[in-house]
């Protein structure tokens, strides 16, 4: 699963960072029909966690109700250098993750 | 080619429906019902959770929105969740966020698939436990679901 995220690569200690990540994926609802009229299996990421320094800082339980090519944006306070880490996994079990290194300073 | 037919006349009526009905709002006992199975019947409060989305959106498919809660995010007082609830999608509850202090910031942008004209709702949970909801009208010009795209 081709992913994209953006984590900046400097912050401030007790600075708000942003955190976005857009993952391609089709967020197959189970509504829609093939070309032969079948219906097609629900199958959305259905879980997204991120990790900063193994810490859990956000977490994403999704729907079909979420469009495709999913796109989030939160925050988080930088508090030390170290690494974010993003995990996913769909309903197929198909699983995917990114990650992005930070450096903070005093 | 019955079936065909009937689908395109469903279809159609369904159309029809949508049009004249506008933005409508949900039933009350049904509300009710659906934030009861995600309080566990605590009470919910309106304020504090900032919906924001166009009014008139021509994509039902991506319909951007923004979440915000008012909290100090401090370990002793923030947001420890936020439900994402459209009603009259055929399953209504859109996405859970977890947050907590460690998140500075108490919102959320994303993307959602709207599948009717709505009132699209957001419960934040806090910290002590009490929820608070806020919500947006949305007119949706092309909806999700039900042309198969």
């Amino acid at each position: 699963m081709l992913a994209r995220i953006e984590v900046p690569r400097q912050a401030r200690r007790g600075e708000i960072i942003l955190l976005r990540i857009a993952i391609q994926h089709p967020m197959e609802t189970g509504y829609r029909p093939d070309n032969f009229g079948r219906r097609i299996a629900k199958n959305v990421i259905n879980n997204l966690v991120c990790r900063y320094n193994g810490v859990e800082v956000f977490r994403a339980e999704m729907g079909s109700g979420m469009s495709a090519n999913p796109l989030l944006q939160f925050h988080a306070l930088a508090e030390a250098s170290g690494e974010f880490v993003f995990e996913w996994v769909d309903d197929s079990g198909e699983r995917g993750s990114e990650r992005a290194a930070i450096t903070v300073s005093a | 080619m019955a079936t065909r037919r009937r689908f395109l006349f469903t279809l159609s009526a369904l159309a029809g429906i949508t049009l004249a009905g506008g933005v409508r709002a949900q039933a009350p006992a049904e509300r009710e019902a659906l934030l009861r199975q995600i309080t566990g019947g605590a009470a919910v409060r309106p304020g504090r959770v900032t919906f924001d989305t166009p009014e008139l959106a021509d994509n039902g498919h991506a319909v951007p929105v923004r979440i915000a809660v008012d909290s100090p995010m401090t370990a002793a007082d923030h947001v420890r969740s936020i439900t994402v609830i459209a009603e009259r999608n055929p399953r209504p509850i859109v996405a859970k966020f977890t947050l907590g202090a460690y998140s500075g910031r108490a919102q959320v942008v994303t993307r959602i698939r709207l599948a009717d004209n709505q009132e699209v709702l957001a419960l934040a949970q806090m910290s002590d436990g009490s929820y608070w909801m806020g919500g947006a009208r949305v007119v949706v010009t092309e909806l999700a679901c039900l042309e198969g795209g």
